[in-house]
């Protein structure tokens, strides 16, 4: 078991290391091959309007005209060691990891990440417990009681939740629950550390939002693999055994249909971290979902590569936690 | 011997579907005593299977309709409350499944899973009940039982799964012990060695044992009574020396002309049932084997239009079948057992 987590980890440490170089390339390579010179990528990098000459400085302090895999070099350099932006007239330095620095801001990326990121994690994590616990304690009772009002009723209402969009379901709640009958007035996020109850309170909306749009998609999910793990034969011998029905439920039949399952949220999961682009929009809280659609309205490349890189690393780590998990709910991946 | 621990009478299982209604079992009568083995032999969709479910009550409660009795030691399981079912399920009746693969959970140790059933119907703690566990596999014959307990069902082999599915069923000693194909998924060599252990672990335990089988090899080999099925009915049913001595039925002729034969000459061509099994939503009328019945004409059309009850030819030997005991009997040593090459006597 400890081979296979150490194992899990260095593919995962390697696979970083593959994705850095890729988001590279797609930041410095692709435009080249685009037929963009270094002078033109060197735009993308300062304010507005500049003069030739202070693109010019900017193309040289960035290394542009170096070759591509000294850049890369002082990229990954920066991610373990840190560097030094030269901004006008001071130095700034920007400490490890550093993702790069925005010239748009004039601050490293890192740490408006790194501010942004709480109110990601809030909001995902908090509407990940709601669908999960939602999703698929509906799809084992749709499931159970095929056929029923009650499955038709959750199926229909599912199928809803999966074709409508956040923003669609997230004004509606706003509009009904903040403005008309002002059950959660002025949705807006507060730091669990300031004000734990106003933080769960302003994020309700947000997360059962959220949460409808993945519940409903997890409820058909489970449904599915109840209804299927319950026609297996290993149900009926549980039941010759003369088990009670809640516990053929529960210890044999959602035991094995929460397998998959346990994949598919990792990951969903994952992704989720690297920004819940939609939700945050339009509940106007400055996560890293906001945070990226700012960089890229503003064509903030280093901002843009720095957040890929972030979202990249969620994904990975919640590809190996889900791996690692998986060895220990399903004895037969562990050989 | 107290006499009979089951007694199945006039059982009918039946399930409504969009088709029309299914009747996978339709007045089945048949007694098992203690210490006995009885052999259900059929083609598939005879309805083998579902008799052997719906006495342990596990014909899909909500959508069947079950009718006639299933005296377990003289309760009537039919009419009797779940709760109650559930109670002797595992306990007093248990069940040995066909394919031992998918009828144990892949996520739960061997011995998780045989303890199971002995920590519902007994008080007793885990430690107890793993001990037991190891016993079971012992028992069996599983070596390294105490270590192997702990293993997954994908590290054992077939024949191993198998002797821990059995060792599953005996956990609290059923006096009712039903094996659904036991052997069907297994290699022949293995197939030997369960269905004597399955014989063994009968004479030491003293249940009944019903076998489900397609194979007449195997009850041949265990049993002392045989019924043969067919269409939900019983078409015979008789002692094993009845059954493969002087069989009566058409069909069961048939079932014993399919059965590949070591000792025969490999020019001897097999003697096939012709057709397939009726569906089970509109049986033939009449006899329900009469399409694929070669002698139905010498009925003068009974067949086509009457249902053969079952009828004692000779004391315990029942055939459902308008053929007079007379013509059987003629039949069976004239025609067909010269073409089987004189097999089984007695």
């Amino acid at each position: 078991m400890i081979t296979f987590i150490v194992r899990r980890l260095i593919a995962a440490i390697f696979l970083l290391v593959v994705v850095s170089l890729i988001t590279f390339v797609i930041f410095f390579l692709v435009p080249r091959l685009a037929g963009q010179n270094s002078y033109q990528l060197a735009t993308q990098y300062v304010g507005r309007n500049p003069t030739p000459s202070a693109v010019h400085a900017v193309e040289v302090k960035l290394g542009f005209n170096e070759p591509l895999y000294v850049q890369y070099g002082r990229f990954l350099k920066g991610i373990v060691l840190g560097a030094h932006y030269s901004n006008g007239p001071s130095t700034t330095f920007c400490p490890p990891p550093c993702f790069g620095y925005s010239f748009r801001t004039q601050q490293p990326v890192w740490p408006q990440m790194m501010s942004d990121a709480p109110v990601t994690v809030s909001i995902a994590a908090g509407a990940a417990v709601l669908w999960l616990i939602g999703g698929v304690s509906i799809g084992v009772l749709s499931a159970l009681r095929r056929g029923s009002f009650f499955d038709r009723l959750s199926m229909g209402t599912a199928l809803a939740g999966v074709s409508l969009p956040v923003f669609f379901t997230g004004l509606i709640a706003l509009e009904l629950f903040s403005y008309k009958w002002t059950l959660f007035p002025n949705v807006q996020y507060v730091a669990i550390t300031s004000n734990p109850l106003l933080w769960a309170r302003n994020l309700v909306l947000p997360w059962i939002v959220l949460a409808f749009l993945y519940a409903a998609l997890y409820a058909r999910l489970t449904r599915a693999g109840m209804l299927e793990t319950m026609g297996e034969d290993y149900i009926r011998t549980a039941r010759a055994k003369g088990l009670a029905e809640r516990k053929v439920i529960v210890k044999h039949g959602l035991r094995a249909a929460l397998t998959p399952i346990v994949t598919i949220f990792g990951l969903d999961l994952g992704l989720l971290l690297g920004g819940a682009i939609l939700t945050e929009v339009t509940f106007s809280m400055q996560g890293l979902g906001n945070f990226t659609v700012q960089a890229i309205q503003n064509q903030d490349l280093p901002e843009i590569m720095g957040v890929t890189m972030l979202a990249a690393f969620f994904i990975v780590i919640a590809n190996m936690l889900v791996d690692i998990v998986y060895a220990v709910v399903d004895p037969r991946v562990r050989y | 011997m107290a006499g009979a621990l089951l007694e199945v009478r006039d059982l009918r299982i039946h399930f409504p579907t969009d088709d029309g209604l299914v009747k996978a079992v339709d007045g089945l009568t048949f007694t098992l005593d203690r210490g006995h083995t009885l052999g259900i032999v059929g083609e598939s969709g005879s309805g083998k299977s579902v008799t052997s479910l719906g006495i342990l009550g596990l014909h899909h409660g909500g959508s069947a309709r079950i009718s006639g009795q299933i005296l377990l030691d003289g309760e009537n399981l039919v009419a009797a409350d779940p709760g109650r079912v559930r109670e002797l399920r595992g306990s007093k009746m248990a069940m040995i499944f066909q394919d031992p693969l998918s009828a144990m959970h892949p996520y739960y140790t061997v011995g998780q899973q045989i303890s199971e059933a002995y920590l519902i119907h007994n008080k007793v703690g885990k430690k107890v009940a793993r001990k037991h566990s190891i016993d079971l596999l012992n028992r069996v014959g599983i070596p390294q039982a105490s270590s192997r307990v702990d293993d997954y069902p994908h590290q054992f082999s077939g024949g191993m799964r198998q002797r821990a599915m059995i060792a599953m069923a005996l956990s609290c000693d059923p006096e009712l012990l039903i094996a659904d194909e036991p052997t069907t998924a297994l290699d022949v060599t293995v197939q030997a060695q369960i269905l004597d252990l399955i014989s063994d672990l009968q004479e030491e335990y003293g249940s009944a044992v019903i076998i489900i089988t397609h194979d007449l090899g195997v009850v041949a080999e265990l049993s002392d009574d045989i019924l043969v099925m067919y269409a939900g009915r019983s078409a015979e049913y008789g002692t094993a020396e009845d059954l493969f001595g002087r069989p009566g039925h058409p069909y069961a002729w048939g079932l014993l002309g399919s059965m590949p034969r070591l000792d025969a000459a490999r020019t001897e061509r097999l003697l096939p049932i012709k057709g397939t099994p009726p569906s089970l939503i509109n049986v033939p009328s009449g006899c329900p084997f009469h399409p694929r019945c070669g002698y139905a004409e010498l009925t003068g059309g009974k067949s086509i239009t009457e249902v053969p009850e079952l009828r004692e030819v000779a004391p315990g030997h029942l055939v459902a079948c308008h053929l007079t005991a007379e013509q059987q009997r003629t039949i069976w040593t004239e025609q067909i057992k010269v073409k089987l090459g004189g097999r089984e006597e007695g």
